[in-house]
This record gives C-alpha cells, sequence and structure tokens, in this order.
C-alpha cells in the first residue's frame, strides 16, 4: 500500500478523482465516476432483465420473487403520490431507486481496496462511490428536471406550463393584477423549478460525500479505534445509504407528480 | 466538488438506463404481477362458488334423505295396516265359512234323520201290513189298504 506523508494527502488523495481533461476546466471528465456508474447501471439493468425475460405470472422463481418485491415497493410507491398516467413514471422511479442504491451501497466496500488495485495498473485517483460526486448527483437531478417539463408538457402543453411561469404560485382576478404579479411569480416559480434538481443533488451528494469524508476520517485514525468506528458507521451508513436512494426516488414521483397538477 | 463534463455523461447514462428500464423491464414485470393478482382473484372467486355449490348440494341432500325416509315409514306403515287387514279378512272368512259348513253338515244331517225316519216308518208299515197279513191269513191287499197304511205310518 502507498504511504502517505501526512494525513492531509491521505485525505486529498481519496477525495481526488481518476480525471481525463485539464483539471478544473468543464471539459474534464470523472472517468471513476462515469466507469463505476455505467458498471452499476449495468448490473442493475441485467438483473433485472434477466427477471423480466422470464416473468411469470405463475409461480414465481427466487429471482423474480426478489425483484417482484422491488417493483412492487416502487409501484406502491407511485400509486400512493403520483395520479396521472404518464407510463415513464414507473422505469424512472424505479430506475433511480435501484441505480442510486447500487452506488451508494458501493461505499461499504473497504475503503483502500480499490484504490490500492487501481494503483497496480497506474491509475492514482479512484473512488467509486458515484453518488459522492456532485456531478453523479446533478446529472440524475437533471435528468429529472427535464422530466418534470416533459410530464407538464404532454398534460398541459408547452403554452400551458409557460402560462403557469406568470400565474402562480400567486394568483389574481383582475388582470392589472395579473400584469403586477406577473413577475413576482416569474422570479418565484423560477426558483421553485430549479431547486428541485438543486435539492436533488445536493442531498444525495451532502450525505454520501460527508460518509466518505468520515471514512476517510476513521481510516486514519488509530488502528486500535478503527474497527469500532468503521463499524459503527458502516451500519449507520447502511441506514442512510437505503433512505437517501428512497427519499430521491419518492422526491422525484412527487415533482413528477406536481408537473402534471394544476395550480 | 467541480462540475464538469461527467455530468452529461451521467445525464447520458440515466436517460439510456430509463429508456432500457421502460423497454425490456418495467412492462413485463408489472404485466405478470398483474396476472398473476388476477389468477388471485380468480382463483378465490371459483372456490368461493366451489363452496356455496357444495352447500347447496349438501343442503339437496339432506332433503332428499328426509323425504326418502319420511316416504320409506309411511311404506312401512302402510304394509303393516294391510297385513293387519288381511289377516281380520282371513279370520273373518274363515268363521263364516266354518258356521257356513256347520250349518250344512247340520242341515245334512236333519235330512238324513228325516229320511230315515220315514224309510223307518214306512218299513215299519210294511212290516205291520206283513203281519197283518199273515195273521188274517190273507194278503192284505197295499193297494186296497193303502190309505189305511199311510195313516198308520204317519202316526208311528
Amino acid at each position: 500500500m502507498a504511504t502517505y506523508d501526512s494525513p492531509g494527502e491521505y485525505i486529498d488523495h481519496h477525495l481526488g478523482h481518476w480525471v481525463i481533461g485539464e483539471k478544473g476546466s468543464f471539459w474534464s471528465l470523472h472517468v471513476d465516476t462515469m466507469l463505476f456508474s455505467v458498471l452499476l447501471g449495468a448490473v442493475f439493468f441485467f438483473i433485472f432483465y434477466a427477471a423480466a425475460r422470464k416473468a411469470t405470472s405463475g409461480t414465481p422463481g427466487g429471482l423474480q420473487n426478489f425483484i417482484e418485491t422491488v417493483v412492487d415497493f416502487v409501484d406502491s410507491n407511485i400509486k400512493d403520490s403520483y395520479h396521472g398516467t404518464n407510463r415513464l413514471i414507473g422505469p424512472i422511479a424505479l430506475t433511480i431507486f435501484v441505480w442510486v442504491l447500487l452506488m451508494n451501497i458501493v461505499k461499504l466496500i473497504p475503503y483502500d481496496l480499490f484504490p490500492w488495485l487501481a494503483s497496480f495498473v497506474g491509475v492514482d485517483y479512484l473512488r467509486i462511490n458515484p453518488t459522492s460526486d456532485i456531478n453523479a448527483t446533478a446529472g440524475v437531478a437533471l435528468g429529472v428536471f427535464v422530466m418534470i417539463f416533459w410530464f407538464g408538457f404532454k398534460v398541459k402543453g408547452v403554452g400551458g406550463v409557460g402560462k403557469e411561469f406568470f400565474t402562480s404560485p400567486f394568483s389574481a382576478q383582475s388582470l392589472p393584477f395579473k400584469i403586477v404579479l406577473a413577475p413576482i411569480n416569474l422570479f418565484f416559480k423560477t426558483v421553485e423549478e430549479i431547486v428541485k434538481p438543486f435539492s436533488l443533488a445536493m442531498r444525495l451528494f451532502g450525505n454520501m460525500y460527508a460518509g466518505s469524508l468520515i471514512f476517510t476520517l476513521i481510516a486514519i485514525s488509530p488502528w486500535y479505534m478503527q474497527w469500532a468506528l468503521g463499524l459503527g458507521w458502516s451500519l449507520f451508513k447502511l441506514l442512510v445509504i437505503v433512505l437517501q436512494a428512497f427519499v430521491f426516488m419518492a422526491l422525484t414521483i412527487v415533482y413528477l407528480s406536481m408537473a402534471e397538477e394544476d395550480h | 466538488m467541480n462540475l464538469n463534463a461527467t455530468i452529461l455523461g451521467q445525464m447520458v447514462s440515466f436517460a439510456i438506463l430509463v429508456w432500457l428500464t421502460l423497454k425490456f423491464v418495467w412492462p413485463p414485470l408489472v404485466e405478470a404481477m398483474r396476472e398473476r393478482r388476477e389468477k388471485i382473484a380468480e382463483g378465490l372467486a371459483a372456490a368461493e362458488k366451489g363452496n356455496k355449490a357444495l352447500e347447496e348440494a349438501s343442503t339437496e341432500t339432506e332433503r332428499l334423505i328426509r323425504e326418502a325416509r319420511e316416504q320409506a315409514s309411511e311404506i312401512i306403515a302402510q304394509a303393516n295396516r294391510r297385513s293387519t287387514e288381511m289377516v281380520e279378512e282371513a279370520k273373518t272368512e274363515a268363521r263364516r265359512e266354518g258356521e257356513r259348513l256347520l250349518e250344512n253338515a247340520r242341515a245334512q244331517m236333519e235330512q238324513d234323520v228325516a229320511r230315515a225316519r220315514a224309510e223307518l216308518r214306512q218299513e215299519v208299515a210294511e212290516l205291520t201290513v206283513m203281519g197283518a197279513g199273515q195273521i188274517l191269513g190273507r194278503e192284505v191287499d197295499a193297494k186296497a189298504h193303502g190309505e189305511l197304511l199311510d195313516r198308520l205310518a204317519k202316526e208311528l
């Protein structure tokens, strides 16, 4: 294992990304984040596809049974908070829940294992937990942001959604008031819409990044404390990992449902 | 925390995953679950119907058994009555027949006695005539004394 001169260097090293392109510029890529998120997305898809391909309405096998439990869980959440008819809602919610859950779970893999393995193939920086990278969470959140508008367009039309930017959240009856309220509404509505993906991305990123940071700190604590701290924090993270995946999915469903509602 | 092109890559990955899920994962699973739900509902309904039919059948069976039992006991009662009647009839018949036979026998007997008496009388008369003839030495003319003889016979 690589040795470090100071704790600061160790932390720096573990919070650094494997980057292609000029560091600091927008046109650079976090290869580790992309690699592991795509890998985990593929894991998600192939497991679920394996179950879906042989899905039977008779007695389900072990895999199908497990997958159906997940699908049923997601579906019941959708039924609770979504009242529209867009058939994209199921795939979106399922993808977010399972994918985010998988991307969170890799955080529980021993912290130094993958960076250590990577050091043998000449990769200096590797973070395997995509959700502790703001780019990953923001990417999904922006996807949801686009979907919010898409859902709105499907039900209200482009004009209907555009009109809402001037008529909500404050509505008036008479024309003069409407005109007065329009710029105020535009401001509030814009903020409201931007806050949605922003809060989604920051919530998940914040939770996971803080978790990583704590794991790093545990890793540089004295060896006789590491197991106790590591165990306690892992158990706690186990809770956060599932909870954050669920919260991301639940909020997405609520946002998409709101997008179709009339104000 | 620096935003870069990864965010775009992530959006693309997300879009592709959603599309794949929409295309290959979600519909078959949800469809299978819906079908199973229907099957279960159907099965439960069928079981309910079967139970109801069974109940009806058992009620019907009970009714039939009760009726059959009633009929059987009625038939037995009738047969008993009939047999008693037959015995009574036979008895009456036998008694009547016996009386009739007795009557016949009695009548026959009386007839016989009467005839025997008549014959006896005749014989006595003849003997008397014969005796008298012998005593008188001459033949009593039966024809001539027929009237006398008859009277005699009657008096005997």
